[in-house]
C-alpha cells in the first residue's frame, strides 16, 4: 500500500508531463488534485492503521528491546551485491509525517488552483516533489532514503525558480538547494564509513560467530555483512546488546557440555576488538555524528545553517512554501533523529548537549528575527526558522518527552506554517505586495483568511487546547528533565531561555495580525480586493481542522510519536 | 594468471568477433557510399547505427571463455567480461553517435564519415581488450588517428580544421612521450604482454624487501611517462588544453563521440594496464596516489573552470573533464576489496562510464538538434526552450541530471559506487573532495537548467524540429539514463563487478 504514495505522484506526474497538452490546464489540474488526494487518503489510512492497539503494543514492546518496529513494510532487492534493497515502511514517526504530507500536498494544490503559466510543468513538478518527500520518510534503507532526498531537490528548484517570487527566486532557489544537497553530501559519507565499519565487523574473519548472530537477529537467513538496510544498521548499533544475549546463550551451553571450558566468548559489556558500543565503533560514531546530524539538520534549518530558509520560503510559490516549510523542513529533522541519533546513539550522547545551544539560538533568536521583518513572508519564514529550533531541541533533550515533543512539534508545526503560508500567499496574490506597514484592515475583505491567521497564530503561540500547546510544553517539560543519560545541568537554563522565545512569538503574531488584518483598509491602494474561494476555505479549513484536533485529542498522535521515540531512548541509555 | 594464450582457433575468432563485424560494416559503409545514389546516402546513417546496435548485441551475446584461457592472438587481447562490458558500451555509443549525426549539415549524408566512426569503434573496442604494449599502442593510434580526421572533417570549417590540427599535435605529442614510457618499461621488464610485465615487476620489486632505487626509480619514470599518455586521452588535468578547444571546433556529433567513446576505452585500457602491468607493492602505492592527486586536480580544475562558460559545447568539455577525474575515483580506489564485491572501485568506474556514455550521447543529441534549428550553441540562447519544445527540454535536463548525480538519473547511482569504493579503500579523504565536487557541478547544470525552464525568449514560437533518428537516439538515452539509474542498476553493477572480479584474477 505504501508503495502507492510513491508510485501515483510520479505515474500521474509522467502523464500530465507527457500526455497533456500545454493549453490543458483545467485537466493537469484535476489530475494532481486526484494524485495528491489519493495519497492523502492512503496516508490517512496508514495513520489509522498504525493507531491501531495492536500496532502500537508492538511498537512498544519491540521499543523494549531498543529495536523500532514498521507496519506495511516492502522488502526487495535492489543492488544486492552491495546490500541496497528496495525497503519501505511506516512507525509512529512518519505516519503522521505521511499524514502530514498529504495535506500538505492536497492543500498546496488547491491553494494553486489559479496557476496560469505552464500550469502542466508545475502541477508534473509539484506532484514530483511530494513522490521524493514520501519517499524519505517511507525510506527504511539508507541508500533508498538519500535516492528519495536527492530526489527531491530538482523539483523544489525548478519550482521555486520557476514559479517563485521573480525578484529573488534564481539567488533563492540556488542557495536553498546548495545548501541542502551541501548537508546531505556530507551525511552520505558519514553514511558510507557506517556502512563499511559495520561491514567489516560483520565479517570479520576472526568473528565467524557475528554473521549468524545477525541474521537470527534480523530473522532472514541471507542478510548480508554489508548492508545499507537500516534494521541491520540499527541492530549493528545495539551489538553489545545483542552480541551479549548471544554470547551468554552460547556461554551456557558451552559450560553445560563442557563444565571445565572456559568461555571463549566475550561477556555481556566487555568491550570487543573495536572497542565497541555497537559495531560503528565509539570512535567512528563520535567522529562521524556531528556530520550526519547536522548534514541532515541544515534542511531543518539548523543555527547557524538556517539561511537558506527564509529566503527559500519567501521566494517559493505559495504551494511549495507550504510544502517545503511544511513538510521539507521536517525531513531533516526526521532524518537527523533516525540516522544520526536513532543510529550512532554514542555520538549523540557527547554531541547533542551542544548541539542543543545551537537549537536554543534557533529558537530565540528566529524569533527576535521574525519581529524585526517588515516583510509578511518573511515573517512567517523566521517564524519556520525559530519553530524548527523547538524541534531540534526536542530531539536534543534526549528524554523520552521531549523527543515526543518533537515529534509532535513536526506535525503541528508542518500543518500550522503551511496555514500561514496559504494565508499569506492569499492575500498576496491580490495585493501584489507583503510589505506589512502598506497593509492593513484586511480583516474585512478577506474575514476568512483572517480567522484563519489569527487561528495559526494562536496555534504557533501554543495556546492550550490546539496543537502548538500540545507539541511545545513536553518540549520544554523534556529540556527541563534533562538528558536521560544524565549529567548537564544546564538543561534547565536552556528550558527557561527558550521560553522567551514564546513570547517574542506572541509579540511577534499578534503584531503581524494586528496590523495586516485590522485597522483601517486603504480601499485606494488596494481598489480590488475579493474575498477567496471555496477551493481555499476547503484547503484552509483542512489544516485548521487537524491543529484542533490534535490539540484536543493529542493521544491520537502521541501515543504512536512515542512507540516510535522509546527505541531511540532505550539506545541512548545503553551502551 | 597464466601467461600461455589460448590457442582454440573459434575461440580466437569469437574473441575479436565485433572487430571482424565492425570492419565488415565499414567497407560495407564505403561501398554503400559509392553505389547508392544522392538521395538515399542519408540511410547510411540508419546502416551504420543498426548495424552497430546488432554488434553490440553479439557483444553481450558472445561468451567469455574460461578465466585462464582468456588470453588470445598470442597474448594480444584478453577476452574477459571487462573487455566485453566496455566494447559493448564503445560500440553503443557509435551507434548512437551515427544517429546523431544523420542531420548534421556536411557529414550527415557522407559515407566516409560513418566509415570513420565505425574505424574508430574499432579501435576503442581493441582498446578496451588489449593485454599487450603493441597491442595498446597499435589500438590507441587506431582510435586517435580517425579521430583527429573526424574532428577535422569539415574541411572548409575553420573551427574544424583547427579543432582536428589541435588535437593531432597535441595526441602525437604525448602519444610520443607514452611511447617512450612502454619502451622503457619493454627495456626493464624484457616483456610486452601486460601480464607478464606484472609477473616481472614482481619479481624485480619484491614486496617487502627494501626498494632498489635503481630499478623502481626507472620504472616509475615509464609509469609516470604512459600515465601522459592516458591522462590526455581521458583529458585529465594538466593534459586537457586541447578538450575545449576541439570540443568547440569539431563538429558536434563528432564531439559527442570523442567524448564518450575514446573517453570510456581509454579507462579500460588505463585500468587493466595499472592494474595487471604496474603490480608490486611500491609501484601500486605510487600508481594509486598519482591518479588519486590526478582525480582531485581534475575533477576540481574542469568544475571551476565549467562555471564561466558560455559556450555550451565548452561548457560540456570541462564537464567531461570533470567527469573522468570522478571516475579516476574509481581507478584509485582499486585497494578496495572488502565486501561481496572485490575490486569495487574497477566496478564503479565500469558502471559510471556506462552511465556517461548513455548521458552525454544525450546531452549532445539535443545540442545538435538546437544547433541545427538555431544556428547557436550559446547557453542564453537555450532560454524558453522548454516552452518550444518540451520533450527536447527534459531529455537534457535528464542528461544533466545524470551528470551531476541527482537521481533518479543514473549518475547518483553512478557516483554513489565510486565513492563508496573511495570510502572502501580508505580514500575517504577523496570521497569528500568528490562530493564538494559534485555540488560545484551542480551550479553549472542548474544554471543550464534554469534557462531552459525559466528564462523567456523572443523565440519561443519558434518550433524545433525533430526527426526520427534523433527521437531514436533521445529515447535510447533518456530511458537507458533512467533505467540505469533505477531498476536496471543491478544487472549492469553485476556486469561491472563481474568484469573487475575477471580483471583481478
Amino acid at each position: 500500500m505504501l508503495i502507492g504514495l510513491l508510485v501515483i505522484p510520479i505515474l500521474l506526474a509522467l502523464v500530465i508531463l507527457l500526455a497533456l497538452k500545454p493549453e490543458q490546464r483545467n485537466e493537469a489540474r484535476i489530475i494532481a488534485a486526484c494524485a495528491t488526494g489519493a495519497c492523502l487518503l492512503l496516508s490517512l489510512f496508514v495513520f489509522l492503521e498504525m493507531n491501531q492497539t495492536s500496532n502500537i503494543s508492538h511498537a512498544q514492546t519491540q521499543a523494549a528491546a531498543g529495536l523500532a518496529s514498521f507496519i506495511e513494510e516492502v522488502k526487495v532487492p535492489w543492488i544486492p551485491a552491495l546490500g541496497i534493497t528496495f525497503h519501505i515502511g511506516a512507525d509512529g514517526l512518519t505516519a503522521p509525517m505521511l499524514l502530514l504530507t498529504g495535506l500538505a500536498a492536497f492543500c498546496g494544490v488547491l491553494i494553486s488552483w489559479r496557476i496560469e503559466d505552464r500550469t502542466r510543468e508545475f502541477m508534473a513538478f509539484f506532484l514530483l516533489l511530494v513522490a521524493g518527500v514520501y519517499g524519505v520518510f517511507l525510506s527504511l534503507d539508507l541508500f533508498l532514503l538519500f535516492f528519495w532526498y536527492e530526489f527531491a531537490i530538482f523539483p523544489m528548484y525548478l519550482l521555486i525558480a520557476g514559479w517563485g517570487w521573480v525578484e529573488r527566486r534564481e539567488y533563492a532557489a540556488m542557495k536553498l538547494t546548495l545548501y541542502i544537497l551541501i548537508g546531505s553530501v556530507v551525511a552520505l559519507v558519514g553514511v558510507l564509513v557506517m556502512y563499511f565499519s559495520a561491514g567489516s565487523f560483520f565479517s570479520d574473519p576472526t568473528h565467524p560467530e557475528r554473521l549468524p548472530e545477525l541474521r537470527t537477529a534480523l530473522n532472514d537467513p541471507n542478510a548480508a555483512a554489508y548492508s545499507f538496510d537500516f534494521s541491520q544498521m540499527e541492530i549493528a548499533s545495539r551489538w553489545k546488546e545483542y552480541s551479549g544475549a548471544f554470547n551468554q546463550q552460547a556461554a551456557t551451553t558451552a559450560n553445560s557440555s563442557n563444565p571445565n571450558a572456559t568461555p571463549q566468548t566475550a561477556q555481556p559489556g566487555e568491550p570487543g576488538p573495536f572497542d565497541i558500543a555497537g559495531a560503528f565503533g565509539v570512535s567512528i560514531a563520535r567522529f562521524w555524528f556531528p556530520f550526519i546530524f547536522i548534514g541532515f539538520a541544515v534542511l531543518a534549518g539548523l543555527f547557524p545553517f538556517h539561511n537558506w530558509s527564509p529566503d527559500g520560503h519567501v521566494a517559493a510559490p505559495t504551494a511549495v512554501s507550504m510544502i517545503h516549510a511544511g513538510v521539507l523542513m521536517k525531513l531533516g529533522a526526521y532524518a537527523a533523529l533516525r540516522i544520526g541519533v536513532q543510529l550512532l546513539p554514542d555520538g549523540a550522547k557527547v554531541h547533542l548537549p551542544w548541539i542543543i545551544l545551537l537549537a536554543l539560538v534557533n529558537v530565540v533568536y528566529g524569533a527576535f528575527i521574525a519581529f524585526r521583518q517588515r516583510d509578511f513572508k518573511y515573517v512567517i519564514g523566521f517564524s519556520s526558522v525559530s519553530h524548527m529550533g523547538l524541534v531540534a531541541m526536542g530531539i536534543a533533550s534526549m528524554s523520552v518527552v521531549g523527543m515526543t515533543g518533537a515529534g509532535l512539534q513536526m506535525f503541528s508545526h508542518g500543518a500550522m506554517t503551511a496555514l500561514f503560508f496559504a494565508c499569506v500567499g492569499l492575500v498576496y496574490e491580490q495585493t501584489h505586495t507583503r510589505d506589512i506597514p502598506s497593509l492593513g484592515g484586511f480583516a474585512q475583505k478577506m474575514p476568512f483568511v483572517a480567522a484563519a491567521f489569527a487561528f495559526g497564530g494562536l496555534v504557533s503561540m501554543g495556546m492550550p487546547g490546539l496543537s502548538g500547546f500540545i507539541a511545545e510544553f513536553p518540549i520544554f517539560s523534556g529540556v527541563w528533565q534533562g538528558p536521560v543519560t544524565g549529567g548537564n545541568n544546564y538543561y534547565p537554563i536552556i528550558a527557561i531561555l527558550s521560553a522567551l522565545g514564546i513570547i517574542v512569538t506572541a509579540a511577534y503574531v499578534l503584531r503581524v495580525t494586528q496590523q495586516v488584518f485590522s485597522g483601517p483598509f486603504n480601499a485606494q491602494r488596494f481598489p480590488d480586493i475579493h474575498n477567496i474561494t471555496n477551493l481555499d476555505k476547503v484547503a484552509i479549513v483542512l489544516l485548521g481542522s487537524v491543529l484542533v484536533i490534535v490539540g484536543v485529542y493529542p493521544q491520537i498522535m502521541s501515543t504512536m510519536i512515542q512507540s516510535a521515540v522509546l527505541p531511540v531512548i532505550t539506545a541512548l541509555k545503553g551502551g | 594468471m597464466p601467461l600461455v594464450p589460448n590457442t582454440d582457433t573459434v575461440a580466437n575468432l569469437l574473441a575479436v568477433t565485433p572487430e571482424i563485424l565492425l570492419t565488415v560494416l565499414a567497407v560495407a559503409i564505403i561501398l554503400l557510399d559509392v553505389f547508392w545514389p544522392e538521395s538515399r546516402r542519408r540511410q547510411i546513417g540508419y546502416v551504420a547505427a543498426f548495424s552497430m546496435f546488432a554488434i553490440a548485441l553479439v557483444t553481450v551475446l558472445v561468451p567469455t571463455p574460461a578465466i585462464n584461457s582468456q588470453l588470445m592472438w598470442g597474448g594480444m587481447i584478453r577476452h574477459d567480461t571487462l573487455s566485453q562490458l566496455f566494447r559493448t558500451m564503445v560500440i553503443l555509443a557509435g551507434g548512437i553517435a551515427s544517429l546523431i549525426s544523420m542531420d548534421s549539415p556536411g557529414i550527415g549524408r557522407k559515407g566516409e564519415f560513418f566509415a570513420m566512426i565505425v574505424v574508430a569503434t574499432i579501435g576503442a573496442c581493441f582498446m578496451s581488450a588489449a593485454a599487450d604494449l603493441i597491442m595498446v599502442f597499435i589500438a590507441l593510434e587506431t582510435t586517435s588517428i580517425s579521430l583527429y580526421i573526424l574532428a577535422g572533417f569539415l574541411r572548409n570549417n575553420l573551427r574544424s580544421s583547427e579543432a582536428g590540427m589541435k588535437y593531432f599535435l597535441f595526441g602525437a605529442f604525448t602519444s610520443a612521450i607514452m611511447l617512450y614510457g612502454l619502451s622503457l618499461l619493454y627495456g626493464f621488464t624484457h616483456q610486452t604482454n601486460l601480464y607478464a610485465i606484472g609477473d616481472m615487476l614482481h619479481k624485480l620489486l619484491p614486496a617487502g624487501a627494501p626498494v632498489n632505487p635503481a630499478t623502481a626509480l626507472p620504472i616509475l619514470l615509464s609509469l609516470v611517462m604512459i600515465a601522459v599518455g592516458f591522462a590526455f586521452k581521458i583529458s585529465a588535468v594538466p593534459f586537457h588544453f586541447w578538450t575545449p578547444d576541439v570540443y568547440e571546433g569539431a563538429p558536434t556529433p563528432v564531439t559527442a563521440f570523442i567524448s564518450v567513446a575514446s573517453k570510456a576505452a581509454s579507462f579500460a585500457l588505463l585500468t587493466r594496464f595499472f592494474v595487471i602491468a604496474f603490480q608490486g607493492d611500491p609501484t601500486t602505492h605510487f600508481w594509486v596516489q598519482l591518479v588519486a592527486v590526478l582525480a582531485v586536480v581534475t575533477m576540481t580544475t574542469g568544475n571551476l573552470l565549467a562555471l564561466p562558460q558560455r559556450n555550451i559545447k565548452r561548457l560540456l568539455a570541462y564537464s567531461s573533464i570533470a567527469q573522468a577525474g570522478y571516475a579516476l575515483i574509481g581507478v584509485a580506489s582499486i585497494a578496495a576489496q572488502s565486501g561481496s564485491v572485490p575490486g569495487s572501485g574497477a566496478a564503479a568506474v565500469g558502471f559510471y562510464m556506462f552511465m556517461y556514455v548513455l548521458t552525454n550521447l544525450g546531452a549532445f543529441g539535443v545540442i545538435i538538434l538546437f544547433a541545427n534549428a538555431t544556428g547557436s550553441e550559446t547557453i542564453a540562447d537555450f532560454a524558453g526552450l522548454s516552452r518550444r519544445n518540451l520533450p527536447l527540454t527534459l531529455a537534457l535536463t535528464v542528461a544533466f541530471l545524470s551528470l551531476s548525480g541527482i537521481p533518479p538519473a543514473a549518475g547518483f547511482v553512478g557516483k554513489f559506487f565510486l565513492f563508496r569504493a573511495a570510502v572502501d579503500a580508505n580514500l575517504t579523504w577523496l570521497a569528500v573532495v568528490g562530493v564538494l565536487n559534485s555540488i560545484v557541478a551542480l551550479y553549472y547544470y542548474l544554471v543550464v537548467i534554469k534557462i531552459m525552464f525559466v528564462d523567456r525568449s523572443p523565440d519561443e514560437d519558434k518550433v524545433i524540429p525533430v526527426s526520427a533518428p534523433y527521437r531514436w537516439a533521445l529515447a535510447v538515452s533518456c530511458l537507458g539514463v533512467i533505467a540505469l539509474g533505477t531498476f536496471f542498476a543491478q544487472p549492469v553493477f553485476d556486469w561491472a563487478a563481474l568484469a573487475a572480479k575477471g580483471l583481478f584474477s
